[in-house]
This record gives structure tokens, sequence and C-alpha cells, in this order.
């Protein structure tokens, strides 16, 4: 029944948001609840549609496959399906599913007596799909300013709307992202090594624990954050790092219009430096 | 229910200062009191120090230093020595490598010959900075895995500033030293390759960068959610699991049909984050050598996706005589 060994007497009723009992069940490994339905409402309606979008365009190549949101001049308006509809009514289901998920994850936090990091987590990563696709072009004024379903076609927004701003890396939020990613990557490499360095000694005597844990980052650099610490310190810095891309993407247009490399002008302009 | 997440540390205990494992009898100690830190302690550990410095530390320090000194030097030097100028500068300021003309010859010192130094002495502190971090590690008895993920950002790193420009022929290919211009560099080395977009194993690099952040969130989100049951024992838990570990796995597994173990991880962590650089790399090293242009190399794989023009037909002005008409 796809149940692991020790899972029996996990699977109690109760702690639901919405629905009752009436889908507190599981499908194989799967919990479902109310949430699991509305998932799959969204995520199977929403795949047709970006399927359906595929079969009107011009190729099936897996790469190319290209579902634009609506030309700028329909500003907020609804499209025609052909012309955009698709990708706003794919932008709904997307919404829907990403929201049920999270909330589905609540109810499963809910039933194991799990604090709800995970789910805020997964909040702060839909906060920024949202802001990229609803966010910003509704402060621009057209959804054509959300970028399209397609593989390459979604890379080629990156690259094209980063160059509308001349050089997007002088961005200072996106500098903060990209440190962000940066140093989250980091960090996880150090932790998973330290862990699996502790359950894997190189001496092929007797697992280390904390101890040897905490010893080995001090030698290393004169401080260990501890067990407990590393995992704030990751789900501060994932979380950053999902916030300051929002940021980066949301003050591009609608907060400052000119290209990011002249944005850095104020500190040159500044009055302390006249003083030489 | 806020007391629940775990967020803070509220309750700081202060016990006695822990010296560390011993370390193996030899010509250095453990440096430094340890002493606390309530504002660390509010986030993880309380305790600062002890550090152990050691003579491959100590080398590696030296050279670290003398790197940032050669590229400090040679940018103040670039404002004529004016310290204000400097300060106001500093983002703008680089130490270029050769000039392209001077291929893999040694330039005079003002012609790249500073970068190339600064470039050897970043090298061997970062090298012996792995030594260290190995060196550590076995005399503790522990496995050398962090050693070892550092050697992959060090692979990314000489791909870029060293085999890469080797096999180019020039020292000039390499990025510069310096806040800004090595970000002009990086906007102007995709361009001149045609976007780095399409870069296959640029690709790869960005999903496992994102993907480190997605599994960091993933991980320490769990590990704070069950950390009431004591999730933060990892290993512990990887050899005796108990229920904070069977709750996280089944937390994933009602999730997403899948879980991993508190062991397992940490495998995928560390491959993850260890990947990020080596894909990366590989990506750099393929770019200009094997293939000159990524957006020409897409087309021709039937990767690049094609869109209705906007503007009507425009010629290629590089396809006309002189550029013009």
């Amino acid at each position: 029944m796809a149940m692991l060994s020790f899972e029996k007497k996990y699977r109690v009723p109760g702690g639901t948001l919405l629905g009752g009992d009436l889908f507190d069940f599981w499908v194989g490994p799967f919990y479902v609840g109310f949430f699991g339905v509305t998932t799959l409402f969204f995520t199977v309606l929403g795949t047709g549609l970006i399927i359906w979008g595929a079969a009107l365009g011009p190729t099936w190549n897996i790469w190319q496959i290209d579902i634009a949101p609506p030309d700028i001049s329909y500003g907020l308006a609804l499209a025609p399906l052909a012309k955009g509809g698709l990708w706003q009514i794919i932008t709904i289901c997307a919404i829907g599913a990403f929201g049920s998920w999270a909330l589905r994850e609540v109810e499963i936090c809910r039933k194991l007596g799990m604090g709800l990091h995970v789910p805020f987590a997964f909040a702060v990563a839909v906060f920024a799909y949202v802001t990229l696709e609803v966010i910003r072009p509704l402060l621009m004024g057209a959804w054509g300013n959300g970028f399209p379903y397609g593989i390459m076609a979604h890379l080629d927004w990156v690259s094209n709307t980063g160059y509308n701003y001349l050089n997007f890396e002088y961005n200072p939020a996106h500098m903060i992202a990209v440190t962000l990613f940066f140093t989250t990557t980091f960090a996880l490499s150090l932790h998973g090594s330290l862990v699996l360095a502790a359950i894997n000694p190189s001496d092929g005597g007797e697992v280390k624990t904390a101890e040897h844990e905490d010893t080995f980052f001090r030698d290393f650099i004169g401080y260990s954050i501890g067990t407990l610490g590393i995992h704030r310190l990751g789900l501060f810095l994932a979380l950053g790092a999902g916030f300051f891309s929002a940021m980066c993407i949301l003050i591009s247009g609608p907060f400052w219009t000119a290209g990011w490399p002249s944005w850095w002008s104020w500190w040159l302009n500044m009055p302390i430096w006249s003083i030489h | 229910m806020p007391e629940y997440q775990n967020i803070f540390t509220r309750v700081q205990v202060r016990g006695p200062l822990h010296a560390g494992v011993p370390v193996p009898t030899g010509p250095w100690e453990r440096e430094g009191q340890p002493f606390y830190s309530y504002l660390l302690g509010q986030l993880g550990n309380a305790q600062v120090g002890p550090f152990y410095l050691g003579s491959l530390g100590v080398a590696s320090l030296v050279c670290g230093f003398i790197a940032i000194e050669i590229i400090g030097l040679n940018m103040w030097a670039s404002v004529h020595w004016n310290i204000i100028l400097f300060i106001r500068d500093l983002p703008w300021l680089a130490l270029e490598p050769p000039a392209p003309a001077y291929g893999l010859h040694l330039p005079p010192l003002n012609q790249g010959g500073w970068w190339l130094m600064a470039g050897f002495f970043l090298t061997a502190s970062m090298v012996l900075w792995f030594l260290r971090v190995h060196r550590r590690s076995t005399q503790l008895g522990i496995g050398t895995h962090t050693a070892w993920a550092f050697a992959a950002a060090i692979w990314l790193f000489l791909c870029l500033g060293f085999f890469r420009p080797l096999l180019m022929g020039a020292w000039g290919e390499a990025p510069p030293f310096g806040i800004f211009p090595h970000l002009d560099w990086t906007v102007a080395f995709s361009l001149r390759c045609g976007n780095l977009y399409y870069d296959p194993f640029h690709m790869l690099s960005i999903v496992f960068l994102y993907g480190s952040v997605l599994l960091f969130a993933m991980h320490a989100g769990t590990i704070l959610a069950t950390s009431r049951f004591g999730a933060d024992k990892e290993v512990e838990q990887t050899v005796d699991r108990g229920t904070a570990a069977e709750r996280g796995a089944l937390f994933w597994r009602w999730t997403m049909g899948f879980n991993a173990t508190f062991e397992s991880i940490h495998r995928w962590a560390w491959w993850f984050a260890v990947l990020t650089p080596i894909t990366g790399g590989i990506g750099i090293l393929l770019t200009g050598t094997v293939v000159d242009n990524w957006f020409l190399w897409a087309v021709k794989h039937g990767v690049a996706p094609q869109y209705a023009p906007l503007y009507g037909h425009i010629t290629d002005p590089a396809l006309t005589a002189q550029g013009s008409k």
C-alpha cells in the first residue's frame, strides 16, 4: 500500500483547513485533501491549455513551444484565446495550483504536528512568480509585460527585459538577489559537506557528532553556527534570494525606467566628494 | 502559534565554553580565548572561537593578502593615488588582464603583469586553503567533503581565469578584478558569444544554482518545522531514526510522493551545490573554444524559437558593403 514501515501510526484523520473529513484520505503515498483536489483541477486544466496553446502554435519542438501573453495593445483587458487569452487563463490556473499546493502543505503540517516553515517558504517562491506575472504587469498597465510560457521563450524574455535596462547586473536588488543565490548555494555545500563528513568519517572510525562538527568549523573559520542555527541561516538566505529576485524585477519598469548603470550616479553625486 | 516556529533562540543557556576536540600534537595550538556573543546566540551558537591557524592557514592568508594588496594598490594608482577618488570610484575601478595582443606572454607589470601576479597569489591562496580544509578534516577524523566541495568552486574560478584563456591563447580572455568591471565583463562575454542562456551547460549550472536554493529552503524548512522533535540532531537521527526524521520524511512523501532520508538529503544538497560550479566551468570552457556563438548553435540544433517578425524585414548591416547600402 505504498506505506513506509513506520507510516501507519501517522496516518490520522483531522488537521484539514477546508472540507472536514470529506477529502481526508491518501492515494498511494499522496495525501489528497480539499486542496489536493483543487491542485489537480488547476494542474490538469492549465497543462491542457498549455498543450492547446502549443497545438495552435507553429511547432511541437519542446524547446521552441511559446505561449505568449497578449500584445501590449490589449493593456489589462482580456485577450482572445489564441492571442494571449490562453496565457491569461494558464496564469490563473498556475496561481490556483501553487496556492492550493501551499495550503495542502499546511494541512499536512497540521497532521504531522510540524511548523509551517515549508509552506511559508513555498509562498515566497509563489510571491516571486506572482510579482513577475501579475503585480508588475498590473503596475505597467499591460499583461504583455509578463513572461511567456516556453523553455527558450522565457529565457529570451529574461534577456530582452534585462537589456531594456541596459545592464541588469547594475540593478542593486538584482545584485543582492544574485549574492543571496550564490551564498545560499555556498552555505548548502558547507552544510551538506559537514553532515556527510560526520556520518562518513575519514578515519574509518565511529560516526562523529555535533562536538566534532562544531570543533571543525571553529578550527576552520573561528565560528560554528550549530546544528539548529545553520537551518535558520539557510532558510533566511534562500527566502532572501527569492524575495530580492521579486524586488529586482518589480522596481524595473514601475519605479526605474532608465538603464541601471546610471542609477548609481547618486553615489557619484553625493556632496561629500567635493571636500578635497 | 509563533513560539512553535523556532525562528530565534528565546532562552540562551550559558555553560562552560567548549575548547573543542583535542588537536593532534604539533607546533600549532588553537588561537584565541573563546567568548559568547548574545546576537549570534539568537540565531545559532553563542560561542565564538577558538580558531586554528596552522601553517597552511598562515600561508593561505598571506597569499590572499598579497593578492588583495596588488589589486587594491593598482586600483589606487589608477586614480593617481587620490584617496577620495579611490573611495568614490572603487566600485568602477579594475585591475585588467593583459591586452589580447600579449597572447600568453608575460606583459610589463602595468600592462597586465600585476593582473597575472594577483591571479597567481589568489590561486595559491585558494589551493592552500583547500589543503588546510583537507588537513583539518583528516586530523579530526571526519570526511573531507568540505575540501572537495571547495575544490569545485576553485575549478570554476580557474576555468574563467586560467583554463579558458590558455585554450584561447590569450590572458586577455580572462575577467578583470573589480566590482562593476567583472559584471561588465560577464555581460560583454555573454553578448559576444551569442547569449550564454543558449549554452546548455550554463542552463545546467543555473538549474543547480536555483535547485540548491530550493533544496536548502525545503531542507531547512523541514528541519525547523520538526525541530521540537529534535530534528536538528541530524547525525543522531541518521543513525537512529526518531519521530523527527519520520515526520519530515512523511511530510514530503505525502506532499510529492517521494522523500529523502536524513543522510540522503545531504547527498542531494552536496551534489546540487557542487554541480553548480562544475557544470558552469564546463559551459565556460566550451565557449569560444568549441562553440563561437551559442545562438547560432541553438538555431542549428533546432533549439532557438522563431518569432513572428514585429518590424518587417530588416537587412543585417554586416551583409551589406561596408555596413551601408
